[in-house]
């Protein structure tokens, strides 16, 4: 009945990055286990980033390949390796954020690292992952270490709050994804992306209970995945979970699932459901019209609810929702006949933009942090200008970089993911966009007034370790330099195409 | 034509970065303010050479010339159509000598001004000037869009910083509202900028001028409110804001207010100019039918700010406030001759332009020095300051005078060639004259008001009595605004020959839509 594939059918090379990241997470947490005392932990951070840094390599390696492997459960092209490259940097800064505050916090157990590694490995699968089965796969793997992690500061109860929130509604979150499947497995009988593809036309136009049965499906894996990345309504779980967790922990999920959730969204929806109209001679896909209101709803809600924040993680928390519109605007983008390249380059870009800029923030914010976890509210932030101007001068960028002011890495996040809309021409989302990204100056700069126009005394920023401090430096570097030299970033992302042939 | 050798531009431009990032590794040798001799003369050096650099590029302009000049173009972001693009016109080279002249004089007389001394910072302080004149002179030369956006986001950082951190009580209040005001406008233009940016497949602003010129580029116009109506209203209103336009205008006051003296002097001199120019550069060549079609409305809102603006300031008792809301007045002279749209409108309203810059920033100039002498800036507080500081109240009196539009000074040039223009446009006429012309003389009762009630009559208040004579930092930088004045007010064929050709060739350019659309 089946036939065996052979070992060389199954393409490993494509896939090598995230199975290098997945073998060392496993044979790190053996040798942790085994050579390394409790007392030398840092060994094993160093290790994980040595782990990463092999991945890094094999990635470059294979950047410009591109095939399936995995009997077409996996793909390889060039929105892969960025996306590789995005998450493996921002697992690079959140490990070296973590060293030190491990050990603050009382939480340094050699675990904590293979867990990030796992998530990371998890990750990496998911932006290649061409299957609904093997999005759902790289999903939970990608969601269960960070369950973990977000509890790991027990028994600090906002910790194990947070853990626990995140843990029940990722669990439904993954109910209604795996739900969705099998509602669009009932629909086309395919679980591959392109097959499903090749049978919704056919859906469309009989116009039958298949067409509900897809519609059904995809709306429930357009919710699994929405929870995942935090766009309204789904997004009630984010400031409590964000605020509670570990804060390089918030500052590694809130980019690194990101990047997860979205690679597989716009995966989806350019390459499964393109032509997916209600009737037959719709021009506009019916995914479309949600993503419009979902982006729309979560700018307007992250921005405004984040004004009212006087935590910086929670503020953040709310800032990532809104950023997460600012993405979504892009993925809705790609519902227009010949955007879907563009969108998904927009969609890598500002998620490479939003990557430095938020785990710098979130690093500056550690850095504040008390041993206890207090410390974080927006007054905690007075007189860091005259305390660490260094620090707040970094900060300060980061905060431009938010906003999306010119010559930081968000402006030109936000330049392709506004291009990208209209060249879709979906004008009044845009006009949204841009009008909340004027309400979301008042709150960064709200942080900006604390540091430098408001007289105070300036906390010593206890938390501004050596490695805390490199691992801002990276993300301040990547910031401006990404901002001053957009080609640098553009030119990865120029040849990426994402779209199935037949509708470009 | 992407050439590598360095044009003048690229040099007028780096200029002020440079310094900058010099002042940022030279040592802060003293506390609060006293020894940094080294910071604030690096900086004031470096603007002087940005200045004679941008008279070197006056004296080399070629004004037959309607094209730009010292162009340098280099790619940067070349597979969407990006490129560092630099140039100068007859519309910007007076605004970049403009430039280059007001920001020594606002360095230099920061030297003596208390707050710069209690706050401390400054380091920081002369870095954002010498960063603000970066972004300002980018936005003059900048011929991408996207590289004009660049540099006119940038300039708010500055001035952001500036205001928040070495102004007054209000601040903070004053800082953030100048952001968002200015953001909240500039973030649709950026949506207008990509709209056009998408259509035309560059970013490259002769590029896109000379394709609607041809035809092979066209935003649909059928009206008020049509595609290209709407990419103008974008544009328009980001610049509105910036000048700014009654009624978009509350941020400036307490902008003015609260901001440093060399701040107002920048906000007034220079940064209030960006939305003007930008009104000339992008505005009339791009979209020529919608601008035709909304020109009458915007020059009845330029009308109702100029005498608004009189109006207001005559009722202030707070002196700064007075001179910030003369500001709005005197802009909307400049948007009613640019909206004139006709070749003595524009002239006299880029004239204006810096007419405005010298006369207004010298006023702030004034104000500042009355405030470091008495901390206070109540009218009232004053009376006789002539007696008691006889060279600073002559000076006075001819800023004054420029800034009332008196004939032999710059002031009255730049009125009457923009009521002129006014008058015989195709597009306004006689009534947008006459109710302009109540401004002028309203400017006459709020400007001698002030003066009689703060330098004329008798010292009535005791501390009054024994007031610092001036510095000679302060006498060098009004002497200097003076020379200007009364060489507008004597011998403008220079500057007017300076833009003569590139307006003319706009307006050429606006022929045929004012044609179409008023006919129609």
């Amino acid at each position: 009945m089946f036939e065996v594939p052979s070992f060389a059918d199954l393409n490993l090379w494509l896939t090598a990055p995230a199975t290098v990241l997945a073998l060392g997470a496993c044979l790190l947490l053996l040798v942790d286990i085994l050579f390394i005392p409790a007392d030398r932990k840092v060994t094993t951070a160093w290790l994980a980033i040595g782990v990463i840094a092999v991945s890094f390599v094999v990635n470059l390696f294979t950047f410009n390949e591109s095939g399936s492997a995995f009997l077409g459960m996996f793909v390889a092209d060039g929105f892969t390796s960025v996306a590789n490259v995005i998450i493996l940097v921002s697992a690079f800064i959140s490990v070296l954020l973590s060293i030190d505050y491990v050990k603050r916090a009382q939480i340094e157990r050699g675990e904590f690292y293979s867990l990030i590694l796992f998530s990371v490995s998890g990750m990496m699968f998911m932006v290649s992952a061409n299957d609904l089965v093997s999005i759902f796969v790289s999903l939970e793997l990608l969601s269960i270490p960070l369950y973990i992690l977000a509890a790991f500061r027990v028994p600090d109860v906002r910790s194990e709050e947070s853990g626990m929130k995140y843990f029940i509604l990722g669990a439904f979150a993954s109910a209604f994804f795996v739900y969705g499947s099998a509602l669009v497995f009932g629909a086309t009988g395919h679980t591959g992306l392109p097959e499903i593809f090749q049978s919704v036309e056919g859906i469309v136009a009989d116009g039958g209970s298949a067409g509900v049965l897809l519609l059904l499906g995809a709306g429930l894996i357009l919710v699994g995945l929405g929870f995942k990345v935090a766009v309204v309504p789904f997004h009630m779980w984010t400031p409590d979970v964000y605020e509670g967790a570990p804060t390089p922990v918030t500052a590694f999920m809130s980019v690194g699932a990101k990047v997860g959730g979205f690679a597989a969204l716009i995966r989806l929806v350019a390459v499964a459901l393109p032509t997916f109209v209600l009737a037959e001679g719709d021009t506009v896909t019916v995914w479309q019209q949600a993503f419009w209101l979902v982006a729309a709803a979560t700018l307007i809600l992250g921005n405004f609810v984040a004004v009212a924040q006087t935590n910086v993680k929670r503020m953040l928390a709310y800032s990532s929702i809104a950023h997460a519109g600012y993405i979504m605007m892009a993925v809705a983008a790609a519902g227009t006949a010949g955007v879907a390249d563009a969108a998904a380059q927009a969609t890598l870009l500002y998620l490479l933009a939003y990557m430095f800029t938020n785990l710098g923030a979130f690093g500056v914010a550690l850095s504040i942090e008390k041993d206890d976890g207090s410390g974080t509210s927006i007054e905690d932030f007075v007189g860091l200008a005259k305390s660490r101007p260094r620090l707040a001068l970094m900060m300060a960028v980061f905060m431009l970089s938010l906003t999306g002011i010119p010559l930081t890495a968000g402006f030109v996040g936000k330049w392709f993911v506004f291009k990208a809309a209209l060249d879709a021409n979906l004008i009044p989302l845009a006009i949204i966009g841009v009008l909340t990204s004027v309400v979301s100056a008042f709150y960064y700069l709200r942080i900006i007034v604390n540091m430098y126009l408001r007289d105070g005394e300036g906390d010593r920023a206890e938390g501004a370790t050596e490695y805390v401090n490199w691992a801002v430096y990276v993300a301040f570097a990547g910031t401006l330099v990404m901002g001053i030299l957009p080609v640098l970033a553009t030119n990865l992302t120029d040849a990426i195409t994402i779209a199935s042939t037949a509708v470009r | 034509m992407v050439s590598s050798a360095i044009s003048l531009s690229t040099v007028v431009l780096f200029l002020p970065l440079i310094g900058m990032f010099i002042l940022l590794f030279l040592r802060s040798e003293g506390k609060d303010g006293h020894g940094n001799e080294n910071i604030k003369w690096t900086a004031f050096g470096f603007s002087v050479a940005t200045f004679i650099a941008t008279l070197i590029m006056w004296a080399t302009f070629n004004p037959a010339e309607t094209g730009l000049q010292f162009v340098q173009k280099l790619d940067w972001i070349p597979s969407i159509g990006i490129s560092f693009y630099l140039g100068v016109d007859g519309i910007s080279i007076l605004l970049i000598v403009l430039t280059g002249f007001i920001m020594p004089v606002a360095i230099l007389s920061s030297f003596r001004a208390h707050v710069i001394h209690e706050r401390g910072r400054e380091k920081l302080y002369y870095a954002f000037m010498l960063l603000l004149e970066f972004a300002m002179l980018g936005v003059f030369m900048a011929q991408d869009l996207f590289m004009f956006y660049i540099f006119w986001e940038v300039t708010l950082v500055p001035m952001y910083f500036l205001i928040g951190i070495w102004g007054a009580e209000r601040r903070i209040y004053a800082a953030v509202k100048f952001f968002l005001y200015t953001m909240a406008g500039s973030i649709l233009m950026l949506l207008a900028i990509l709209y056009v940016g998408i259509q035309a497949q560059t970013f490259s602003v002769p590029d896109i001028v000379a394709g609607i010129q041809s035809g092979a580029l066209v935003f649909p116009f059928s009206g008020i409110f049509s595609t290209q109506s709407f990419l103008f209203l974008g544009f328009l209103i980001a610049f509105a804001i910036k000048v700014p336009i009654w009624p978009l205008h509350s941020w400036l006051p307490d902008a003015h207010v609260q901001a440093p003296t060399a701040g107002s002097v920048i906000l007034a001199g220079v940064l209030l100019k960006l939305g003007t120019y930008g009104i000339v550069r992008f505005c009339l060549p791009l979209f020529p039918e919608a601008t035709v079609a909304w020109a009458p409305f915007v020059a009845t809102l330029a009308v109702i700010g100029i005498i608004y603006g009189a109006w207001v300031s005559y009722a202030q008792t707070d002196v700064k406030k007075l001179v910030a809301y003369s500001s709005v007045s005197h802009l909307g002279f400049v948007v009613l001759g640019i909206f004139a749209l006709n070749n003595q409108g524009i002239q006299g309203a880029i004239l204006q332009m810096v007419n405005h810059g010298i006369s207004t920033g010298g006023l702030f100039l004034l104000v500042g020095m009355l405030y470091e002498r008495r901390h206070t800036k109540d009218i009232a507080a004053y009376g006789g300051i002539w007696k008691v500081m006889p060279v600073f109240g002559g000076l006075s009196l001819v800023i004054t005078m420029s800034s009332m539009g008196l004939p032999g000074l710059n002031g009255f040039v730049g009125e009457f060639v923009i009521l002129m223009g006014t008058f015989g446009s195709e597009v306004l006429g006689f009534f947008f004259a006459l109710f302009a012309t109540l401004g002028v003389i309203l400017a006459a009762v709020y400007m001698l008001y002030m003066y009689q009630k703060v330098f004329m009559g008798e010292v009535t208040h005791e501390e009054n009595k024994h007031l610092e004579p001036l510095h000679w930092q302060e006498t060098t930088v009004l002497v200097a605004m003076i020379v200007v004045i009364l060489w507008i007010g004597l011998q403008p064929a220079p500057f007017f020959a300076a833009m003569d050709s590139t307006v003319n060739h706009v307006v050429q350019n606006l022929g045929p839509a004012i044609t179409s659309v008023v006919m129609k």
